[in-house]
C-alpha cells in the first residue's frame, strides 16, 4: 500500500548519520522452493529503537537471527556495525548484546553466578567510553532481580528469567541490542516493567535496539521506528503515528434507530454521517463514529500481502517461524 | 594476557563452578556412588579366584583394567553428554553470544569431565584398598607412573567424547553411539576379563583404540613384573600403547575441532526453540 512511500521516509533521517548501525540490502532467505525473505531492506541509526512486527512466519526471527550471525542468508549485503555478522571476530561479539529466550540453561546455576560468569568474558574488551561489563550488582538492580539473585534459576518464575535473559543481553554494554520477542509471555505487569527497562537503556547508553514483537501496543510504546514485514519483505516504515495518519483507515459507525442496532464500515465516515442523517429527519440514537485502530490497520495490510503471496505460493510451504 | 588466556581461565572457573554445584546434587552424588559400588561388586564377587600361572588375585588385575575402563567411559560420555544436552537447552547458544563465549564453555566441559572423574576414582581405589589385600600400588613411583597414565588416558579420549557430542543429532543418541560402543569396546578390550579367548581379528580391532592400551598401561603401573603373562603378546608393549595414545590425542583433537566448530555453526534461538517445542510434546 505504501511500501513505496518507505524507502523515501527512511532516506530523511540518514543524512543525520552517515553509517547506521544495521544495514541491510536485499536480505533473502530461501528454504527449498519457497522464500521466507525475499529481499529485506532496512537499516537502523545509532541509538534508535526500532521495531520489527509481523505475523507468525513472516520472518522476524529468521531477519534477527541473520544480523546476530547465527544464520547465514541466501542472499544480500548485511553489515552491523559495519562488519557482515557471519564472518564477525570475537572483539565484534563484545559490542553486540543478544537477548535470548532461555528455556532450561544453567539451570542450576544463580543469576548471580551467571552474569559475573558471562559478563567475564567482555572484561578484555572495556573501554573508557563503555566500561564492560556492567557490574552484577547493578545489572541485577536494573532489571529488578535483587531479592532473586541468588536463587537457583530453575526456581525463578517466567518473567524473572526473561529479565535474566535481558540482564545477559545488555551485560557487556552493548552497542547494537537484538531482542526476538522479549515480552511473549508477560504478564501486564512484567510488560510495563519491561518497557521501562528498555527506555532507560536507550537513554542511558545510548544502544541501539532492534527487537520483534507481534504486540502492536508494545510497537507503540517502545519504537522510534516501526518495520512491517509481510510476505517476504519489509511493506511499511515510519513511526506509530506515521503510520496511522498514512494509512486511509477504515471507520466503523454505529447507532441505534427504532432501539434496533446497526454498524456500518465506511471509508468516508464524514460523508456517510451527514447522509445518515438527512435519511432520518426523525433522529437516530447513540451514533458513534470509531476510527479504525492501528492494530485493524496493521492486520489489513498484512491479509492483504499474505493474500498475495498465496496467489502464487503452495499453501503448504508456507511453515512457521524459521 | 591475551583474551584468549582469559576465556581459558573463565572457562576453567566455569568447570569448577559446575563441578562445586554437581557435588551439592543428589544427583550426581548418587552417580560417583553407584558407579563406584558397581566396579567394586564386579571385583568382590571375583574376590577369591586366582590368574591362572601366576599368584595374582582376579581383583588385583581387573582392578587397573576397570579403571582404564572407567575412564574412557566417563570421559567421553561426558562432554558427548554435555554438548548434546547444553546444545538444545541454549547453553551452548548462550556463551557463542559472549566474546570468546565458546573458548570457555568448551573449556569448562573439559574441565568438568576431568574434575568429575576424581570422585569416582577415589571411591574404586580407597574401596579397593579397604575391602581388597594388595590391590592398590604401595610404591610412590607407581603412582606417579598411575597419574601420567590417566593423563594420556583423559587426553585421547577427551576429544571423542567431544567428537560424539557434536555429531548425534539428539541427546538420546549419546546412548547408541557413545555408552554402547564403548562397553562392546571394553568387551573386547579385555577390562572384563581375558582377551585371549577372542578370535584374531577382534582382538586387531581391540587394538585400534585407546581403550585396550590404556588398560595395558594401567596394568603396567599396577602390577608386579609376573602379571605379564596375562597380556596379549605376553610382554609390555608400552612404546605401542604411548604410541596409539598420542595419535589418539592429536587427530582426535583436530578432528573433534573440527566437529565442534560445524556443530556450533548451526546453531540459532530457533534451533533451541524447536527442540523446547519437541520436549513439550513430550511431556504432553
Amino acid at each position: 500500500m505504501f511500501a513505496g512511500e518507505s524507502a523515501s521516509n527512511a532516506g530523511v533521517s540518514a543524512p543525520d548519520d552517515p553509517a547506521p548501525v544495521i544495514q541491510v540490502r536485499g536480505l533473502r532467505m530461501r528454504y527449498g522452493e519457497h522464500d521466507v525473505l525475499s529481499g529485506v531492506d532496512l537499516h537502523v541509526h545509532r541509538g534508535e529503537v526500532v521495531t520489527l512486527l509481523g505475523p507468525n512466519g513472516a520472518g522476524k526471527t529468521t531477519t534477527i537471527e541473520v544480523l546476530e550471525g547465527f544464520r547465514r542468508p541466501s542472499a544480500g549485503d548485511i553489515e552491523v556495525l559495519g562488519v557482515d555478522p557471519l564472518h564477525a571476530d570475537e572483539p565484534w561479539r563484545a559490542r553486540v548484546g543478544v537477548v535470548l529466550q532461555s528455556w532450561r540453561d544453567h539451570a542450576r546455576w544463580s543469576p548471580r553466578d551467571l552474569l559475573d560468569h558471562l559478563g567475564a568474558y567482555y572484561a578484555a574488551f572495556s573501554t573508557a567510553e563503555r566500561p564492560r561489563p556492567v557490574p552484577t550488582g547493578e545489572l541485577l538492580d536494573l532489571v529488578g532481580l535483587g531479592d532473586a539473585a541468588d536463587q537457583r534459576i530453575l526456581t525463578l518464575s517466567g518473567g524473572q528469567r526473561r529479565r535474566l535473559d535481558v540482564a545477559v543481553g545488555i551485560v557487556g554494554r552493548p552497542e547494537v541490542l537484538f531482542l526476538d520477542e522479549p515480552t511473549a509471555g508477560f504478564d501486564p505487569q512484567a510488560r510495563r516493567e519491561f518497557h521501562e527497562l528498555v527506555h532507560r537503556l536507550t537513554d542511558l547508553e545510548a544502544t541501539t535496539v532492534l527487537l520483534t514483537t507481534h504486540d502492536l501496543a508494545e510497537a507503540e510504546r517502545l519504537a522510534d521506528r516501526i518495520l512491517i514485514l509481510a510476505g517476504g519483505r519489509i511493506v511499511a516504515d515510519g513511526s506509530a503515528d506515521a503510520l496511522a495518519r498514512r494509512i486511509r483507515a477504515n471507520a466503523e459507525v454505529r447507532w441505534t434507530h427504532d432501539g434496533q442496532r446497526f454498524v456500518h464500515a465506511t471509508d468516508d465516515a464524514t460523508a456517510y454521517v451527514r447522509q445518515l442523517l438527512a435519511d432520518h429527519p426523525r433522529g437516530i440514537e447513540e451514533l458513534e463514529v470509531r476510527r479504525a485502530s492501528l492494530e485493524d490497520t496493521y492486520l489489513e495490510l498484512v491479509r492483504a500481502h499474505l493474500d498475495a503471496e498465496v496467489a502464487h505460493t503452495p499453501v503448504g510451504l508456507v511453515s512457521g517461524e524459521a | 594476557m591475551d583474551v584468549r588466556v582469559r576465556a581459558f581461565m573463565i572457562g576453567v572457573r566455569r568447570g569448577w563452578h559446575e563441578f562445586v554445584i554437581g557435588l551439592r546434587s543428589p544427583q550426581d552424588q548418587s552417580f560417583y556412588v553407584l558407579m563406584g559400588l558397581g566396579v567394586l561388586t564386579l571385583l568382590w564377587f571375583n574376590r577369591d579366584d586366582v590368574l591362572e600361572g601366576t599368584t595374582l588375585t582376579v581383583p588385583q588385575v581387573a582392578l587397573p583394567s576397570l579403571l582404564a575402563g572407567v575412564v574412557m567411559f566417563s570421559i567421553v560420555i561426558g562432554p558427548a553428554y554435555a554438548l548434546a544436552l547444553e546444545r538444545e537447552d541454549g547453553t551452548l547458544l548462550r556463551s557463542r553470544v559472549a566474546p570468546y563465549g565458546l573458548h570457555g564453555y568448551l573449556t569448562g566441559v573439559g574441565v568438568l569431565t576431568v574434575l568429575s572423574l576424581v570422585p569416582l576414582l577415589v571411591i574404586v581405589l580407597a574401596g579397593s584398598a579397604i575391602l581388597f589385600d594388595g590391590v592398590v600400588p604401595a610404591d610412590a613411583w607407581r603412582w606417579g607412573l598411575t597419574v601420567l597414565v590417566l593423563l594420556l588416558g583423559i587426553l585421547s579420549n577427551l576429544p571423542l567424547g567431544f567428537a560424539i557430542g557434536s555429531l548425534v543429532p539428539r541427546i538420546q543418541q549419546v546412548t547408541t553411539w557413545g555408552m554402547l560402543p564403548i562397553i562392546g569396546l571394553a568387551w573386547i578390550s579385555g577390562i572384563f576379563g581375558e582377551m585371549a579367548q577372542l578370535w584374531g581379528w577382534v582382538q586387531v580391532v581391540a587394538q585400534l583404540f585407546p581403550l585396550y592400551w590404556l588398560g595395558h598401561l594401567m596394568r603396567y603401573a599396577f602390577l608386579p613384573e609376573a602379571a605379564v603373562v596375562g597380556e596379549l603378546t605376553g610382554t609390555w608393549r608400552i612404546g605401542w600403547g604411548i604410541a596409539v595414545l598420542t595419535i589418539w590425542t592429536v587427530v582426535g583433537s583436530v578432528l573433534a575441532s573440527l566437529l565442534v566448530r560445524r556443530m556450533s555453526r548451526r546453531q540459532s534461538g530457533a534451533a533451541v526453540a524447536e527442540a523446547r517445542d519437541q520436549a513439550a510434546q513430550f511431556v504432553r
